[in-house]
């Protein structure tokens, strides 16, 4: 992490599709270099509208996004492209090529980079995601989570400085979102920062610095997960349900005033201390 | 059990046409009338083969090898047409906006009793006890598509309905919906196993959200039947779930933690407190 250098700066960002209601109605926001930043919110809250301005796939209708210092409505989307790696809730939306190797080669191919550093790219970051083996397949013979694990390989060949994952494990079963969760501190280490639109909140809880919660198109609160995921007032008035562990931290009698636990362990640990 | 059971199947094993590997390999399964039933494990499973076969969708309109003895509603599924399967066994799945084909809520619940041939003086009262039940009453004239996720879920679940079945299955019937939508459908399968007395049997990845909602787990890992029994004391066999790839309720993981011989442990954040209580 280098000094709190801004990579997304957002201001007062307003969307309405095309004849609908206002998606996103006045949104400010500035996110530092290697940061993990989650963005919640129950469906149509506007989290997904906001993470595809970050790539230039949505314009906004007034306000202004910034890039790594390029505004999204000046540049096209493939040279933001060289940015910014996107990574859509739905892997079949981003996967092409006869072969994992070839797909995981596109995108670099794309910006110009030279063959031998491609082979690189994807030796280095099919070690990270543990996918050396199934480079000669096809990406759709790979059962579902290998497939996720392909789309985000795919993009990260593109060594973006910012990653946007949406939904990375939604309708991922407990053990390819424990390998997802792996990616995403592995990837921050290498100094990528990372916005992460999801409703679990038991990645959050484990992998993000900070969380924004988005409700009706507008940031309702801006902070640590642990402070986010103990607002129980918040929790309940934007529809969203923080961790089991967090929950019963909070339930237990006394713990109301102070910021819940995030993780089993230190709940276990909580408990303990006090019987 | 003193009924017998409305689900029975018998070393009932799948191959899909073209594949080699078998889907379901020897499952032993019975489901009393009534039970709600969760069946978990990671994907590929065999979790969506499993319920494909209980209506008879495999083999018949799946091509599959499938062998030993299957049961549903005294009828065998195999080889009963899918159409009258359809009036025992009502099938939900992940995606309901893929299966939407009408322009109103009350058409699309209309569409199912049509394609059974139910006469159409009846419809209105059944469509209205069917909204009712889910909670869309009101909805009528609107557009599927224009209804929240949870909304969409639970039409689904009444054009299902409507079709009075003694069997509702769900596969992954929460994949996308937030917390909130998934509340909702599960509160309205709660009180359709409980008060109207429906066999549930439900597939689910998100074991937190099942736990609270079933009365037994059956975990399919490969295949087969790798785990089962009463949800409490399923979900308490943590080191077995871990090593499947499977993750308990955070609330179990904690009990666990506290007392791990205990064989039957909290699943929910509520029965998690009173269980604490109990023990200090």
């Amino acid at each position: 992490m280098s000094g709190g250098e801004t990579v997304v700066a957002i201001d007062d960002l307003r969307f309405a599709y095309p004849g609908g209601v206002a998606a996103l109605a006045g949104v400010s926001l500035r996110i530092a270099r290697g940061t993990i930043f989650g963005i919640v919110g129950q469906n149509g809250s506007g989290k997904t509208t906001l993470a595809k301005h970050l790539n230039g796939l949505l314009r906004p209708t007034s306000g202004r996004v910034v890039v790594t210092g390029l505004d999204t409505t000046e540049h096209a989307v493939r040279e933001l492209a060289r940015h910014v790696g996107y990574v859509f809730q739905n892997p079949g939306h981003q996967l092409f090529a006869r072969t994992v190797a070839e797909e995981l080669a596109i995108g670099p191919r794309n910006l110009g980079v030279e063959a031998d550093e491609i082979d690189d790219r994807i030796a280095s970051v099919t070690a990270t995601l543990q996918l050396t083996d199934v480079l000669p397949m096809h990406p759709y013979r790979l059962p579902l989570p290998m497939r996720k694990l392909v789309s985000i390989a795919s993009v990260l060949t593109m060594r973006p400085s910012l990653l946007v994952l949406d939904e990375p494990t939604t309708g991922q079963d407990h053990r390819t979102s424990r390998r997802i969760t792996e990616v995403i501190d592995s990837v921050r280490a290498g100094g990528t920062t990372i916005v992460c639109v999801t409703h679990d909140m038991s990645l959050l809880a484990a992998v993000s610095d900070r969380v924004v919660v988005l409700h009706e198109g507008r940031i309702a609160a801006d902070g640590t997960p642990r402070g986010i995921l103990s607002d129980r007032a918040l929790m309940a008035a934007t529809r969203i349900r923080p961790p089991q562990v967090t929950e019963l931290s909070l339930a237990i009698r006394g713990r109301a005033d102070r910021p819940g636990a995030l993780s089993v362990g230190e709940l276990v640990d909580e408990i303990r201390s006090v019987t | 059990m003193a009924d017998a059971p409305i689900v029975s199947l018998a070393d009932l094993t799948v191959i899909y046409a073209g594949s080699e590997r078998p889907a379901l390999s020897g499952i032993d399964l019975d489901i009393a009338p009534g039970e709600c039933v969760g069946v978990i494990g990671l994907n590929g499973a065999g979790k969506t083969t499993l319920g494909l076969c209980l209506n008879g969708v495999i083999p018949q309109l799946l091509p599959a090898t499938v062998t030993g003895r299957a049961l549903v509603c005294g009828r065998d599924p195999t080889t009963t047409p899918v159409r009258e399967m359809a009036r025992s066994v009502g099938i939900v799945f992940d995606n309901p906006e893929y299966q939407f084909s009408q322009a109103t809520v009350a058409e699309e619940v209309a569409f199912g009793l049509e394609n059974l041939g139910v006469v159409r003086e009846s419809m209105p009262a059944r469509i209205a006890v069917a909204l009712e039940a889910v909670g869309l009453t009101g909805l009528e004239e609107r557009s599927p598509f224009a209804l929240s996720g949870g909304q969409q879920q639970r039409l689904a679940i009444a054009s299902v309905l409507v079709m009075e079945p003694a069997i509702l299955v769900m596969d992954e019937p929460t994949s996308n919906l937030d917390p909130v939508g998934t509340a909702e459908v599960f509160d309205i399968v709660r009180r359709l196993n409980r008060d109207e007395g429906m066999t549930v049997v439900v597939a689910e990845h998100d074991v937190e959200a099942v736990a609270a909602l079933v009365d037994r787990i059956v975990v399919l890992a490969e295949g087969r039947i790798a785990l089962q029994g009463r949800t409490r004391q399923a979900l308490a066999r943590i080191e077995e779930l871990d090593a499947l790839g499977l993750r308990p309720p955070g609330v179990t993981e904690v009990a666990h933690a506290l007392a791990p011989a205990d064989p039957e442990l909290p699943v929910t954040v509520d029965e998690a407190l009173r269980w604490l209580e109990a023990r200090v």
